[in-house]
């Protein structure tokens, strides 16, 4: 039982915030992130690692935040959808591609479908078509058809990579 | 290009306005029901039952009770009693509901069936709790086939005799002997759909504060007036006693329309623990206990001349309701038979529908509740176009009903009007290159590829003027700034009725879109409305926004035309002023209208009250407003493998004009794609036990973005005869799928002599329905 075990201290920087906690062993990620740290854009939908509504950047890279514990974090560096927005309620590339293109509808599975859009395009800022059905192919939606969402991801890819052009890119 | 508006010139419908909702979506800062915290929130969890059907020996929760933490269990001992009244407002209090305990009392009936309720300070804890909590169940022979269920000695309710929940016959299946005796052809057809879930990607949830005799709810609903009138009835709180707050709600597909028995446990239950309660559904628990839709099947009997000519069409249907369905399950399948006949001119028919109980999850709505229908209709047309020798594009010609026709009563009643079957199947056909693809299919056959064609055309009720659904009200507030709000029910579950009533709003008005803004789901400031349901809210929002509007305009024109000394017919209201024709000098803005308004009401012409707020509501006068759409769906089956590769899908539809082309499409796209899981890979199964088998993402198959083909839309446009001219689009994408992707690989697989009768169509079930058909002729 969880009085039995003792509580781990753990430092989690959270969108560039140091978080500090002592935290039982079996709190997920993403319990951590949403109680914790009351950053609630992060989602529940399945629980195990399925519908990807949970995805957050550990590191930079796009993981299920339910399938981790805290714990796990200890030390890291975590970006959740909170984070990738560049605040006073502008969005970043990818989060305007999906208002523009109609890629959300609940919004439930959406900050998990811009967390792991975001990274792809940061790893893959020029794909084809069938990369982008493929990397999308973690997360589910159920209300959008993902029709809006491939057209999305399409438009800030061309977006990214034209605006990329003329400097280096990472 | 821009549509038509309920009052005031359309500058935003028709066009595809940025939505509203979209910014706090985006940056994850909207407010869903697990979002919602309350100080010194307690967390319920619910122990559940691991058999179909058991008696409760006894349930002993001392063991959960002393883990430190635990608050509370609560048995059925503890909660039902409490009940005062229990019914659901689209039903009423007096039809022959069927039974609907909220935590189960003696019997458990389904795996999944909520027996105790754990209370504890935290999520974690009530679930380590509910381990806890020993129950001595006494395991029964549980009945788990709808279909035998008649002829079983077990009964899931006493009360109900050969499990049946409930019959509504046409007239006699006898009355078509006559015609069907005299036909060319007759077919006779049973097909099979399987058991689905609506899905949310948010499963329900309720947070419950009770407070001085006041109860605050913040639900996961469609309907959050619904939920507080539920609420009031089932504690004997007054209504006005009772506030239900819903900010943003994941999805609800029919699956959210009407508090369950969860909810039910947690409004028993926070009046008796020290703080507010909170219960979250998780996944599991989703794809359990949420509810169950589409398991069903229909006996099918269709009458046709020589050349093609629909005679008589009837189904005998009879649908799975599981144990407890929510809410009364017999009436609403009623309209399976009632749309059996679909878009086509046929002379004859009848239907019968039957409800049955099982000992799995109660049956809940799930969008087009009714789509059977159409799976049936479709897939026997296409097996009958193949045995007369008729392609089966040309057989649904000869038969599909025109607009000039309409109005046009089809066979059992159901009175059409406002249509165009026949403009949206042509366009669709002709997005496809119906003559193209036959030609193309007929060179890959040659090389022993396998391609086919699949087309599903329906008609559809939507907004319908029932009681409860009939009539929608808006509060509009132009606030002393000039800045506008827009109060509606809402019930938002995607389907974006903030931006619906925001446009709506802006055009009536003539106020530029960002003056106004919308408040929705908060029974305390709201009106009255039923929520999202029956692809009602488009067209009901234009009707309420627009009754509302109305007597604002009038205040907006009186007041410019006492300040610019004019006549009040040559003022006009647009960019949030007010100017005199011809005289764009002549303006004053609303900003300046309300501050007359609100303060310096001596100043206002004579007759004209103070303030700019205005309540009022549209009653429906249309039975309901019909739309219709073609569906056609391409697809390459691998014969080896089973896989079906879906290569174009079309939909062509008559929603009357679009207010906003995004909505609409997005709409159609998420139905579509229900509909191809429906077809292809979604299945809530259970074993012969009575054992769930797809309680997770793992086993419960979603469609994915690689399984999806893009989709193309074609538009007809035939107004209702309502405000604007809007009609309901929210479920026809999920009534026209299924038979339109099981068409397509049923054709893909003719030349095998495959006659597809079932879903879903799984690999396996293609490779296996090549195999008993013996290979390719």
């Amino acid at each position: 039982m969880s009085d039995d075990i003792a509580d781990v201290k753990v430092t989690v920087t959270v969108n560039g915030r140091p978080r500090r906690a002592a935290v039982p062993p079996r709190l997920t990620l993403a319990d951590f992130l949403r109680e914790r740290c009351q950053l609630t854009g992060t989602h529940l939908g399945c629980e195990h690692g399925v519908c990807g509504a949970c995805s957050v950047l550990l590191d930079g890279e796009a993981v299920c935040a339910c399938l981790m514990f805290a714990v796990q974090a200890d030390g890291a560096e975590v970006t959740t959808v909170e984070g990738l927005s560049p605040g006073d309620g502008e969005l970043s590339p990818v989060q305007a591609a999906f208002r523009d293109h109609h890629g959300l509808q609940c919004g439930f599975c959406t900050p998990g479908f811009v967390v792991s859009v975001t990274a792809f395009l940061r790893d893959n800022p020029d794909p084809s078509d069938d990369q982008i059905r493929e990397a999308l192919s973690g997360n589910l939606c159920r209300c959008t058809g993902y029709q809006g969402i491939f057209k999305a991801v399409r438009a800030a890819a061309e977006s990214s990579s034209a605006s990329a052009t003329p400097s280096e890119t990472r | 290009m821009s549509g038509p508006a309920v009052g005031g010139a359309a500058r935003y419908a028709g066009t595809r306005v940025h939505r509203v909702e979209d910014t706090r979506l985006l940056t994850g800062t909207g407010t869903f029901a697990d979002d919602v915290t309350r100080a010194g929130l307690l967390h319920a969890f619910f122990v559940r039952s691991p058999h179909a059907r058991a008696a409760i020996l006894s349930v002993d929760a001392t063991e959960a009770l002393a883990l430190p933490g635990v608050i509370a269990v609560f048995t059925a001992a503890d909660l039902n009693g409490d009940i005062r009244e229990q019914w659901y407002t689209i039903d009423g209090p007096d039809i022959p509901d069927t039974p609907r305990p909220p935590l189960a009392d003696g019997m458990v009936r389904y795996v999944g069936d909520p027996v105790a309720l754990v209370v504890a300070e935290d999520r974690y804890i009530a679930e380590d709790a509910a381990e806890l909590v020993m129950v001595d169940y006494d395991p029964l022979d549980p009945v788990v086939d709808y279909a035998t269920a008649r002829e079983s000695e077990v009964l899931v309710h006493d009360a109900y005799p050969g499990n049946v929940a409930g019959e509504i016959p046409g007239a006699p299946f006898e009355t078509l002997d006559e015609v069907c005796d005299g036909a060319a052809h007759v077919l006779t057809e049973t097909i099979r759909e399987q058991g689905q879930a609506a899905v949310p990607m948010e499963g329900r949830g309720l947070t419950a504060e009770w407070s001085g005799g006041e109860l605050t709810l913040w639900s996961a609903s469609q309907a959050p007036h619904e939920v507080r009138l539920f609420a009031s009835r089932l504690l004997g709180v007054p209504e006005h006693k009772v506030r239900t707050i819903t900010r943003d709600v994941g999805g609800g597909f029919g699956q959210k329309v009407v508090p369950q028995r969860e909810e039910m446990c947690v409004l028993l239950a926070v009046r008796k623990v020290p703080g507010p309660l909170k219960w979250t559904e998780d996944r599991q628990e989703n794809l359990l206990s949420a509810g169950q839709a589409r398991h069903e099947h229909g006996d099918v009997r269709m009458a046709f001349a020589d050349d093609g000519t629909m005679l008589a069409t009837s189904i005998d249907h009879t649908d799975d309701v599981g144990s407890y369905p929510t809410p009364w399950p017999v009436g609403p399948g009623i309209a399976v038979g009632m749309m059996f006949p679909g878009p086509y001119r046929v002379a004859a028919g009848t239907f019968k529908h039957t409800s049955m109980f099982s000992n799995t999850v109660g049956r809940t709505a799930y969008r087009g509740p009714w789509a059977f229908e159409t799976l049936a209709r479709e897939l026997c047309l296409d097996i009958a176009a193949r045995r007369m020798g008729i392609d089966p594009a040309e057989l649904r010609r000869r038969n599909i009903l025109r607009r000039d026709e309409m109005p046009y009563s089809n066979p059992v009643g159901m009175p059409y009007d406002h249509m165009s079957p026949n403009e949206t199947f042509e366009q669709a056909l002709s997005i496809l290159g119906y003559e193209e693809f036959r030609k193309e299919q007929a060179a890959a056959r040659a090389e022993g590829r396998y391609l086919g064609v699949g087309i599903s055309t329906y008609v559809e009720p939507t907004a319908s003027a029932m009681p409860y659904y009939g009539s929608e009200g808006a509060t509009i507030r132009v606030e002393p700034s000039g800045k506008i709000n827009v109060y509606m029910a809402g019930g938002s579950t995607g389907n974006s009725l903030e931006t619906t009533a925001v446009m709506l709003t802006a055009d009536a008005l003539g106020a530029r879109i960002e003056d106004v803004s919308t408040i929705q789901g908060d029974t305390a400031v709201t009106p009255f409305g039923p929520g999202t349901g029956g692809s009602r809210s488009g067209p009901m929002i234009a009707g309420a926004v627009g009754e509302t509007a109305s007597i604002l305009r009038e205040r907006l024109l009186a007041i410019a035309a006492g300040k610019l000394e004019a006549d009040v017919a040559d003022v006009e209201l647009s960019e949030s002023s007010a100017s005199v024709k011809g005289d764009p000098d002549a303006s004053v803005t609303f900003a300046e209208i309300a501050n007359l308004a609100y303060f310096q009401p001596a100043a206002l012409p004579p007759g004209v009250p103070a303030g700019l707020e205005a309540s009022a509501r549209y009653a429906a006068q249309a039975m309901m407003l019909w739309a219709n759409a073609t569906h056609v769906c391409t697809c390459e089956v691998d014969t080896v493998t089973g896989a079906v590769k879906l290569l174009r899908y079309i939909v062509s539809e008559d929603c009357g004009p679009m207010i906003n082309p995004n909505l609409v499409e997005g709409q159609i796209a998420g139905g579509v794609v229900q509909g191809i899981g429906g077809a292809l890979m979604e299945h809530l199964a259970y074993d012969e036990d009575g054992n769930p088998v797809s309680t997770t993402f793992m086993d419960y198959m979603l469609p994915t973005s690689t399984e999806v083909p893009v989709i193309e839309y074609g538009h007809v446009e035939t107004p209702g005869p309502n405000p604007g001219g809007y009609k309901g689009v929210g479920e026809g994408g999920a009534i026209g799928a299924p038979a339109a992707v099981a068409n397509a690989v049923a054709d893909a697989l003719s030349p095998f002599g495959v006659t597809v009768t079932q879903l879903p169509l799984t690999p396996d079930a293609i490779v296996g329905l090549i195999s008993s058909a013996g290979g390719a002729s």
